[in-house]
């Protein structure tokens, strides 16, 4: 496949896989948590390079799953112990981050890991990074990590589709369903993590955030039924995916910043005209949607 | 990191006297703010203007060409500001949250940050003049004129924040008393995300826009550790705010080219960290030795029990 090719896979790939997710976020009113994951998986990242000296793979996504559970464990620690969810999150969040930024401008940052990479991500190298992989023949590994992640994501979202389903809308009945919503609640936090990183080396911390929410929270305005809400938020991060890739190459800018800024508009579009809940449809007929 | 900046290599130099001053007083600033954000429940509205103050800031630099910081404090305040009118928006005209709205904004503007920030780098060459450093903040890059603007403006913040004191006070405590008092809380309301906003954009070059939040928010959350009066409240959130500016920009001095925010921001976790154990409301320890007590006095009495039924 053609460089280009590649590029618009892998956003491809990472638009799918956080469009998923960002439903469920969306959902569960997570979604600040998901900034909150999104910026500390750094620390998983570096001190999973620094254990083991080795960029990349397993290690990167074992890291990157502590970091974020380690996350939503803390949060929830500092929440029980008296501090607002909202403020807890931004305690918890930004000491990890500091501390992953502080250790890569002190430590690491000399060759494999610098703060900008992580930030912004570099996208541009990805086709470069081939492995060999049976039948298939060589593919980028970033390809080939999202392809799985991807498939982890669509396995536990479709596998336990009624659970997910209670749990968001209804916590209290699953929990008098038997369901296990508290782990529920920490697998959804790793399936997060896992994403997050995955997009990490395409994205970088902060556009995995818009990725993750902004396609998903568009979705939300054109429908009430989650199967199509899930198609549709998949849809809208592969179409800003593109889009966003199609826009930094006519500006000759940053991939990952204008991937952002798509979903922002593919955002603005659903928020003015979805005939559902957008502003235009309001303004047309108040007395319906009062 | 560019040739352009005072290095603040030597403690004891008159610049590096003046950034640690300005710092103090901008930690004070934001540790006050920050208790009024943590009321207003608004924690984590900081954190998505600060990220959103960012487009505003390279295009202030954009439209002069040079590094002018009244300008890009004046973007960073216009961006901002539309930030929290577009999440404003988006919360009270659709079905998205407010916590999405904030996500939205925060990682939106933030990539159109980032796009406009590759644009102009290459625009203007080789030399970003700095630019990098609104992103994780690096104090020892401010001249002489910066320092003046920024302290003056946190002055300022300070002052609007204790003169009204009381009026702050009704506002985010009982805000249906305030209104019964001719407090109009829609001004009140314009004046609190005004210097809200203020006091993250005058941030921005010292901390960065990633981490400018963690200045409001964790000495707000230490100081409530402490205290169950809000004016007491505010005063130690301003002495760990001033006291983590201060320490986080000493210590980044150390190394060349660190970062000041990251550092500042573990200076204030250090503090908070101290407060968790310590605080004599809800610490650790605290609790740990109510619990004991409890126990002992609880097993006392059991004991008591038994004696008086074996007896």
């Amino acid at each position: 496949m053609s460089y280009t090719g590649w590029i618009l896979l892998t956003a491809s790939l990472v638009g799918l896989s956080c469009g998923f997710i960002g439903v469920l976020l969306i959902l569960r009113r997570m979604a600040m948590m998901a900034d909150a994951i999104s910026h500390t998986v750094l620390i998983g990242i570096v001190v999973a390079f620094l254990v083991t000296r080795e960029l990349g793979g397993v290690h990167m996504l074992i890291g990157a799953i502590a970091a974020g559970l380690l996350t939503a464990v803390l949060v929830q620690w500092f929440h029980s112990r008296g501090v607002q969810q909202e403020a807890s999150i931004g305690v918890v969040f930004t000491t990890l981050f500091a501390v992953g930024v502080v250790l890569i401008a002190t430590e690491v940052g000399n060759v494999h890991l610098d703060v900008k990479h992580t930030l912004m991500g570099e996208i541009t190298f990805i086709p470069w990074e081939k492995i060999e992989l049976p039948w298939v023949g060589a593919i980028p590994e970033a390809v080939f990590i999202l392809f799985l992640v991807l498939l982890v994501v669509l396995v536990t979202i479709l596998a336990f589709y009624k659970e997910w389903k209670i749990t968001s809308f209804d916590p209290a009945l699953a929990a008098s369903l038997g369901i296990p919503v508290l782990l529920m609640h920490y697998v959804f936090m790793s399936l997060v993590s896992v994403t997050t990183v995955a997009a990490f080396d395409a994205v970088g911390a902060i556009m995995v955030v818009a990725m993750l929410i902004t396609p998903a929270a568009a979705a939300y305005l054109w429908t009430d039924r989650l199967s199509i809400m899930l198609l549709l938020s998949g849809s809208f991060g592969v179409l800003s995916a593109i889009m966003g890739y199609y826009i930094a190459a006519w500006l000759d800018t940053s991939i990952s910043g204008s991937m952002a800024f798509s979903t922002g508009i593919v955002f603005m579009i659903s928020f003015l005209c979805s005939p559902k809940h957008g502003i235009l449809a309001k303004s047309i007929r108040p007395s319906m949607s009062a | 990191m560019d040739g352009g900046e005072i290095r603040m290599t030597n403690l004891l130099s008159h610049n590096a006297q003046w950034v640690l001053l300005s710092m103090l007083i901008l930690g004070m600033a934001a540790g006050i703010m920050g208790c009024f954000a943590y009321w207003k429940r608004q924690s984590l509205m900081s954190d998505a203007l600060s990220h959103a103050a960012l487009p505003g800031v390279v295009i202030g630099f954009a439209i002069l060409g040079v590094k002018n910081l009244p300008v890009m404090i004046a973007g960073a305040a216009a961006s901002a500001l539309l930030g929290a009118l577009l999440i404003q928006w988006i919360r009270s005209s659709s079905r998205v949250k407010e916590d999405a709205a904030m996500g939205i904004v925060l990682s939106v503007f933030f990539g159109l940050g980032i796009m406009l920030l590759t644009f102009v780098g290459r625009m203007a060459g080789a030399s970003q003049s700095g630019l990098d450093s609104f992103i994780f903040g690096q104090a020892a890059s401010m001249v002489r004129k910066d320092v003046f603007t920024m302290t003056g403006l946190a002055l300022l913040v300070l002052f609007v924040a204790i003169i009204a004191f009381k009026e702050w006070k009704l506002f985010l405590f009982d805000p249906h008393f305030a209104k019964g008092l001719g407090l109009s809380s829609r001004w009140m309301n314009s004046v609190y995300l005004a210097i809200l906003v203020l006091v993250i954009v005058i941030g921005i070059q010292a901390v960065g826009v990633i981490l400018m939040a963690a200045l409001l928010i964790i000495p707000a959350v230490s100081a409530r550790y402490w205290t169950n009066s809000f004016k007491w409240m505010v005063v130690l959130s301003a002495l760990f705010g001033g006291g983590a500016g201060m320490a986080g920009t000493l210590i980044s001095t150390f190394g060349k080219g660190w970062p000041t925010g990251p550092f500042i921001v573990i200076a204030a976790s250090s503090l908070f960290m101290v407060s968790l154990a310590f605080g004599l409301r809800k610490g650790l320890l605290l609790m740990f030795l109510q619990q004991r007590a409890q126990k002992k006095q609880l097993g006392q009495q059991l004991s008591n029990q038994s004696v008086l039924e074996r007896g």
